[in-house]
């Protein structure tokens, strides 16, 4: 098992995570995305930036297979994914955090984590209790100390401060060995030092997982990523590094409305 | 294979099952299994025994709404397909079928048939949600109902079957008040310890995520859908086995076992009894099972189902989690305030 997830990181290397062909979605006459293309290499880390409704999460959610894209073909790590569940994208290695936090109100924090590193490995049907020397349950201490939840390991997911659930967020993505992670505004209603806190935490992702961040805050975005794509009505319509996308007079005049020197 | 190699403090180890050794659970235990010594036979078959079937059908109810958020209305359906399994290729005096296998093989292909039943009914279901899976369910558990009450082939329709039997086994005939007692106790309290060990097992655990949140099980890595059908195979074994000691304890089984009353029954009871911990169905079960028993006494043979339904209506509006509730809201609790809160 640990050879083959060995060989197909492999085999990955050299071709893009990520590759969107021509991916469109609409919901009846409501164009939320459209003829998206896009090539992210492995390691690479991409913020798309856009105004609310740019369909960034829409992106997002035809990446995961929460829904399929209505056209176009996605690609991970060189495998067409694009009819496939969900989960099997998952266990190849693709995670995502949502917008919105959606966790586990009545499970504690461990065992949330504990699932999600188990939801990657074999034994999902196991009737049997997990001891403290599982190997599931050992990744899961490990990033809960990562994401700096150790303290709430055993407090119920439902009663964790906004803050800390976004965290919780983050943890779940990268339980397993995460390839590739959609981060979908991570930063969302987060206090200045959680900003900090969260800036360390993407910027101490090993090197070899990529990701892309939705963020609407340019300090986090900006500072985590080294590639920016702006998104528009559902369109790409412009990428470039960090510097190019902070001066481009028509990004700020779309997404920063204009008037910023 | 650790993305993370800094190894947090590996949690203290815990004891692997310890809601199990409690005083509660040991004078629980010490009462039922003196119970039969201090009851008369009626006390102990008609109130005993039989509470602790009904306790157990509602049992996999509780599985599946408690810890899954799918509340099934054809639970008494699947159990009373393990009841016509131990009628048909068992014995009867209807002069059909009655195969006349022994016990231990009818017992497992009962038990074995109405699972898969089940999962097949999970495999329905589980395409809807909230209402909608009580309402399909309904409707499965009422098609259920009209076809055995029409099907004279297999199910010998109208009358059903009766003559059933529990065996003689070790010299002992398994009807007979305090043996049929304890069996119905073993076998219930077996059903209830797995489901109270289970529940914090992996599969418990990713049956509770599931009712909390499909949407991220599916994006951490889980079939939602297959876990559902799971637990409704595991509800199905459950009920099943309780539907074999429905079988002996009525020496029958007709549609009416499994009519559309008796299906809101076990909701009933689930509820009235609290779906938070496997303890609630047997609660309620005992609860429903003295008042159907009395209140014929009290209320006359025409108003006793007016009586249950008041009941109902005042547990259901005073403590939404039933008895449980509010043995947790006004019960002894040395351990309350405890812990929780962060």
């Amino acid at each position: 098992m640990a050879s083959s997830i060995a060989a197909s990181r492999l085999q990955g290397t050299g071709t893009n995570a990520l590759e969107l062909d021509n991916v469109g979605r609409h919901f009846g006459a409501l164009v939320a995305l459209s003829g998206i293309t896009m090539r992210i290499a492995a390691g690479a880390r991409r913020a798309v930036l856009g105004s609310n409704g740019a369909g960034k999460t829409t992106l997002f959610n035809a990446i995961t297979g929460d829904f399929l894209p209505s056209y176009g073909r996605i690609r991970f790590f060189g495998e067409d994914i694009t009819g496939l569940a969900p989960q099997e994208r998952i266990r190849r290695g693709l995670r995502r955090t949502y917008q919105i936090s959606q966790l586990f109100r009545n499970l504690s924090v461990r065992d949330s984590v504990y699932l999600a590193c188990r939801g990657v490995s074999n034994g999902r049907f196991s009737l049997v209790r997990p001891g403290a020397g599982d190997g599931a349950m050992l990744q899961a201490e490990s990033i809960l100390h990562a994401v700096h939840l150790d303290a709430e390991a055993d407090v119920l997911v439902g009663t964790l401060s906004h803050g800390e659930q976004r965290q919780l967020e983050i943890a779940l993505a990268l339980a397993g060995a995460p390839r590739f992670i959609l981060f979908d505004e991570p930063a969302a209603g987060l206090s200045p030092t959680e900003r900090r806190d969260l800036i360390e935490i993407l910027n101490a992702l090993p090197r070899h997982i990529g990701f892309v961040i939705i963020e609407h805050d340019l300090d986090v975005a900006l500072r985590v990523s080294d590639y920016v794509s702006m998104m528009h009505n559902g369109r790409l319509f412009k990428e470039g590094t960090p510097e190019e996308i902070e001066n481009d007079a028509e990004v700020q005049q779309i997404y920063l409305g204009g008037g910023h020197g | 294979m650790s993305l993370l190699t800094e190894v947090g403090s590996p949690a203290a180890s815990r004891p692997h099952f310890p809601e199990l050794f409690t005083q509660g659970h040991a004078l629980l235990g010490f009462v039922l299994l003196v119970y039969p010594a201090l009851a008369s036979d009626f006390f102990v078959t008609q109130i005993g025994a039989y509470s602790l079937i009904v306790g157990l059908i509602a049992l996999s109810l509780m599985v599946l709404a408690g810890y899954g958020g799918m509340v099934s209305m054809a639970q008494i359906t699947i159990a009373g397909a393990a009841a016509y399994v131990v009628a048909i290729l068992g014995d009867n005096n209807s002069g059909v079928h009655g195969l006349g296998w022994s016990w231990w093989i009818v017992v497992p292909v009962a038990a074995g048939s109405a699972s898969v039943l089940s999962a097949i009914f999970g495999w329905i279901a589980v395409r809807t949600e909230g209402i909608y899976t009580i309402m399909i369910t309904l409707a499965i558990a009422t098609a259920c109902f009209y076809f055995t009450q029409q099907n004279y082939a297999l199910f010998n329709g109208f009358p059903g079957y009766s003559g059933l039997r529990a065996p003689t086994v070790l010299g002992v005939y398994w009807r007979d008040p305090q043996p049929f007692y304890y069996l119905c106790l073993t076998v219930a309290a077996i059903g209830y310890v797995a489901v109270l060990y289970a529940a914090r097992s992996t599969f418990g655990l990713t049956l509770q995520a599931i009712r909390d949140n499909p949407r991220r099980m599916r994006a951490i890595g889980f079939d939602v859908t297959a876990h559902k059908v799971f637990a409704w195979w595991l509800a199905g074994l459950l009920a099943g086995v309780a539907g074999v000691l429905l079988a002996w304890f009525n020496g029958r089984v007709s549609p009416g076992t499994i009519a559309v009353a008796p299906a809101i029954n076990i909701l009933v009871v689930a509820v009235i009894g609290g779906l938070r911990h496997p303890i609630g169905p047997f609660v309620g079960a005992l609860v429903v099972v003295v008042i159907q028993t009395f209140a014929i006494d009290i209320v006359g043979a025409e108003r006793f189902n007016t009586l249950i339904g008041l009941f109902f209506l005042v547990i259901v509006f005073i403590s939404p989690d039933g008895i449980l509730g509010l043995w947790a809201r006004y019960g002894p609790h040395p351990e309350r305030d405890g812990k929780t809160s962060g």
